[in-house]
């Protein structure tokens, strides 16, 4: 944080003001919004969090005159946001979640675009673009046509058009989903200098380390505010609740972490390199002691930790999901094994005279974690794609299971379990509709595929939505559903593609329950995602960019990799984008 | 009117970059030309028939001859019908004409009557209606010049001499291929204006637009302009095509087929916005494009099925379809030429269909997500 300023400024008056603000959307039993009141001031940064389907994109949209509300007003730099949307327009700047860009236009031809849109001309236009292609850093990329750019740079181009013709308020609908964590840092200080011009930001997303950095957060579930106000303010609900377990062994980690999840009296728990972070419940005894109550988790070392905003946020949704995973207690033991289950050699592949993935060779035990994190475009899917037999390698070989994936393909896939990252389910087709199809797909039959079914539907609480369309499910349980159609036939092999892009906090919690359960059972997981705290959960990490792999070993071994006199305590995205930055150095030398 | 060209602007780069709007504009009009210009052949032009010589007259051989000389068919000349019936079910032949044993001895009696048996695909009844009609007539000519041989001057009562006018060779093709042109007008304005709109609101940049200053008049605008521009362009070739490539004639003016042309994409992109004003994906704008303007525009327009022996409430149902004024128009403008009187009522039909599709438009279409 800038700090310089006392942020947000009160003494001004507030550019946004909504007053018991409600939105039903037809055929919902809910409403999307339920009695909204609030205000946001100049120059200040506010960030929207809350779980998926909890109304933020559809707060956003109100806010921007794209919506109309059923009740209550919203005031948006003194104009009515329901009446006088046409005043609005030109004093807002607002980024769609997909970012609003023509993919089939170049980057200036976009930005020359909504310049013409928003009537920025002449000398200011030409000032303006040299100022956002300095401050994106995408003048060197101007040609380019903007459905070839990275994630990243997507999203910088995006809050460019959206910065054209100096709106007062910027309306940002999740920037950072699909983003790597140095496009994201990148972003967060672009918007961070926006600010001392006196704009105002609403930030929405799923990032809580972005959420605890803004100036004050409004937490929306269910419809309903469930706070609102600086988010060091929150943390005190949750102060003297934090704890740290450290110097747990590598190969003990996951199993004490299955144990305090279902242990009496926590609320929430994660895995961070060699030690657990704990979150007690609020009746919880002191000194962890109701927790150390269990036999399990008795005699460690217990050390008290400051409160993050994300154990608040948590603690105010009522907790993560705790207990043991059903599907972790069902599945059978898979056969111990000796020799690699994943067993990529000299893995290459060039697309024309582009290489995607260059060399790379990696093994993966029986009942491993092994994570892929990279910028975008580094060639994370590719290999994945490769190791799943949905691409050919031009060199090296692929084994799973010790089955090369060129000569026994569909042997191999049997055997695996593949979550891509786009959607890949049939959305027309109902979430029950879908698990049969899958299920009759990987050859379940009979009663097995019955029981596997009902399991799925309680598993990821379906029961309600299990007739409704899969596209028209909220992202959270599209991504449930794809995951389950995944693990139905028991895979040997999980390979999870950024399975938990743009879900909330509290549903990425329920994911790695499962794969963390899945895993003691003897299943192999290779993972991607840009989530740092899930990667923590990793046994090992390769670290790919440009389609190299510059590093690979557990996440404690990274961070040790980067520790010196500047980082002395280095988290992995401190890692992550050091090592970046490193092999930038070394290429240019 | 700045917004409005910035609007055109991409629009146009848009439609150079897609590959799927040049292939409607200009690769799908050429391959409609070409089904129509070659394939699709309504005139039975050289059918293929089994002729049997029961009679072995030598009088018969110059009837065998007319046979194949008459440019209807194309002949096989076989001893016993027996020969031809396979093939004939086969769908090999058309048909099976048998000169009978009798044929010259019934026909030298005098007052006799000379017959002949067609035997044709009844499954196929068009063909059989000329397969029958052609060997009666060529029947009837042989007769005649074997009597005046004979000098034996017949007087006929009467006889017609049909003359076909503005499609003097009768060639289908004359009028397909003007139909045709109507068919690919239909899908450049409703299927891709439709399709281009769905694609911004799946892509999200419709979202982002409407929160710029940007008027809905503008956004509907900035698409209409190009299409509209772009279906002009793809007429020409059209146009080009059928004259120069497929040698169907034009008597009409140029300026009378922009008209004409003009009013009609008016009603094929008031179709387009309207229902991309319904449907926000791609894939439900091209289902209501192709039930509601491409099948009524191939069905209805009379452009292959003759309108008026349409059973009358089919026939009512065509006065809505914008394309019906079109074919015909188009189809005079080939064949006859600049008939005004027509021309000013198919277009002021059409501007009429085209007002209402704006209209409704206009009401459904605001600057939000939830209309």
């Amino acid at each position: 944080m800038s700090g310089h300023i006392p942020r947000p400024d009160l003494s001004a008056r507030p550019v946004v003001v909504v007053k018991n603000l409600g939105k039903r959307f037809p055929g919902m039993k809910k409403p999307a919004l339920n009695d909204i009141s609030g205000e946001i001031y100049p120059g200040s940064i506010t960030g929207l969090v809350g779980p998926d389907g909890a109304g933020k994109t559809t707060l956003l949209r109100l806010l921007v005159g794209l919506l109309l509300p059923d009740t209550g007003t919203i005031t948006v730099a003194g104009f009515d946001a329901a009446t006088e949307a046409d005043r609005i327009h030109p004093i807002t700047g607002y980024m769609p979640q997909k970012f609003g860009l023509y993919e089939d236009l170049s980057v200036i031809e976009n930005l020359r675009l909504y310049a013409d849109l928003r009537n920025v001309l002449g000398k200011e236009r030409r000032e303006k673009f040299e100022q956002l292609l300095r401050f994106t850093d995408l003048a060197r990329f101007q040609s380019r046509l903007a459905g070839k750019l990275s994630g990243g740079m997507k999203q910088k181009l995006g809050l460019a058009c959206a910065l054209l013709g100096e709106p007062k308020l910027l309306l940002l609908d999740e920037p950072s989903v699909g983003v790597d964590p140095i496009s994201r840092r990148e972003l967060w200080q672009m918007v961070q200098q926006l600010l001392s011009g006196g704009m105002s930001v609403i930030w929405s997303t799923s990032y809580l380390d972005e959420a605890e950095k803004c100036d004050a957060v409004i937490l929306l579930n269910e419809g309903g505010v469930l706070y609102d106000g600086p988010p060091a303010e929150l943390l005190h609900k949750v102060r003297g609740r934090t704890w740290r377990l450290a110097g747990i062994a590598q190969n003990e980690r996951r199993a004490l972490l299955m144990d305090i999840l279902a242990a009496r009296g926590v609320t929430d728990a994660m895995i961070q390199g060699r030690s657990i972070r704990i979150a007690a419940k609020k009746d919880a005894d002191a000194q962890g002691g109701g927790i150390a109550g269990d036999a399990a988790i008795s005699g460690l070392d217990w050390q008290r930790t400051e409160p993050r905003f994300e154990d608040a946020f948590i603690d105010m949704l009522g907790g993560a999901p705790l207990g043991r995973s059903a599907i972790g207690e069902l599945i059978r033991e898979k056969a111990p094994s000796d020799k690699p289950v994943i067993d990529a050699r000299a893995l290459t592949k060039r697309f024309g005279d582009f290489t995607a993935v260059r060399d790379n060779s990696f093994r993966i035990r029986r009942g491993e974690i092994f994570g892929l994190l990279g910028p975008n475009g580094a060639g994370k899917s590719t290999t994945f794609k490769m190791m799943c037999g949905l691409l050919q390698p031009s060199s090296g070989k692929a084994f799973v299971m010790g089955l090369d994936l060129k000569k026994s393909s569909s042997a191999a896939r049997s055997r695996i379990g593949y979550m891509a990252q786009k959607f890949s389910l049939y959305g027309a087709l109902s979430v029950l509709q879908n698990l049969k199809f899958f299920s009759g797909v990987y050859g379940l039959s009979g009663k097995i595929r019955q029981q596997r079914i009902e399991l799925m539907l309680s598993l990821f609480n379906f029961g309600n939505l299990q007739h409704m369309s899969a596209e028209t499910l909220p992202l959270g349980f599209k991504q449930r559903l794809a995951l389950a159609c995944s693990i139905m036939h028991e895979p040997d092999v999980l390979f999870l593609d950024e399975p938990t892009s743009g879900v909330d906090p509290v549903t990425r919690r329920e994911f790695w329950l499962h794969i963390n359960a899945m895993v003691q059972k003897g299943v192999t997981v290779m993972v991607t995602t840009h989530f740092m705290d899930e990667a923590e959960y990793c046994d090992r990490i390769a670290l790919i960019y440009r389609g190299v792999n510059i590093a690979t070993g557990t996440p404690d071994e990274l961070k040790e990799q980067v520790r010196g006199a500047e980082l002395p305590d280095p988290s992995l995205e401190d890692a992550f984008i050091t090592l970046v930055r490193q092999s930038d150095a070394e290429k240019e030398q | 009117m700045r917004r409005l060209v910035a609007l055109i602007r991409k629009e146009s780069l848009q439609i150079l970059r897609d590959p799927s709007s040049i292939l409607i504009a200009f690769v799908l009009p050429a391959i409609l030309l070409f089904i129509f210009g070659y394939g699709v052949n309504l005139d039975s032009n050289r059918m293929r028939i089994g002729l049997v010589l029961e009679d072995s007259a030598p009088d018969i051989a110059s009837l065998a001859t007319a046979f194949g000389n008459s440019g209807f068919f194309d002949l096989r000349v076989g001893r016993d019908r027996r020969e031809f019936e396979e093939d004939l079910v086969a769908g090999r032949l058309r048909g099976i004409v048998v000169i009978p044993r009798d044929f010259t001895a019934k026909g030298a009696k005098r007052g006799g009557q000379a017959s002949l048996q067609v035997i044709s695909d009844g499954s196929e009844p068009n063909i059989a209606f000329f397969v029958q009609n052609y060997a009666q007539g060529v029947l009837q000519v042989w007769m005649r010049h074997q009597n005046e041989d004979y000098g034996a001057q017949i007087q006929e009562p009467m006889r017609v001499e049909p003359r076909f006018w503005y499609n003097e060779e009768l060639k289908s093709r004359n009028f397909l291929i003007p139909g045709s042109i109507a068919v690919t007008m239909t899908l450049i304005g409703t299927l891709l204006t439709a399709l281009v709109i769905a694609r911004e609101w799946e892509r999200g940049t419709m979202e982002a637009l409407m929160a710029t200053p940007v008027t809905i008049f503008e956004i509907l605008l900035g698409k209409l302009i190009p299409y509209f521009l772009l279906g002009l362009g793809s007429m020409t070739v059209c146009w080009l095509a059928a004259t120069l490539w497929y040698e169907v004639p034009f008597r009409g003016s140029f300026f009378a087929l922009m008209a004409a042309t003009s009013c009609f994409l008016l009603t094929a992109l008031g179709q387009g916005l309207l229902i991309s004003s319904f449907s926000k994906n791609q894939f439900l704008a091209s289902q209501l494009a192709l039930m509601s303007a491409f099948l009524p525009a191939l069905m209805l327009s009379g452009f292959v099925f003759e309108i008026a022996s349409m059973v009358p409430v089919v026939r009512g149902v065509s006065y809505i379809v914008a394309a019906r004024y079109f074919v015909s128009s188009l189809q005079t403008l080939f064949l006859t030429g600049d008939i005004w009187p027509l021309f000013i009522r198919a277009m002021l039909a059409m501007l009429l269909i085209s007002a209402v599709f704006f209209i409704f438009t206009a009401k459904k279409t605001v600057k939000r997500l939830d209309a």
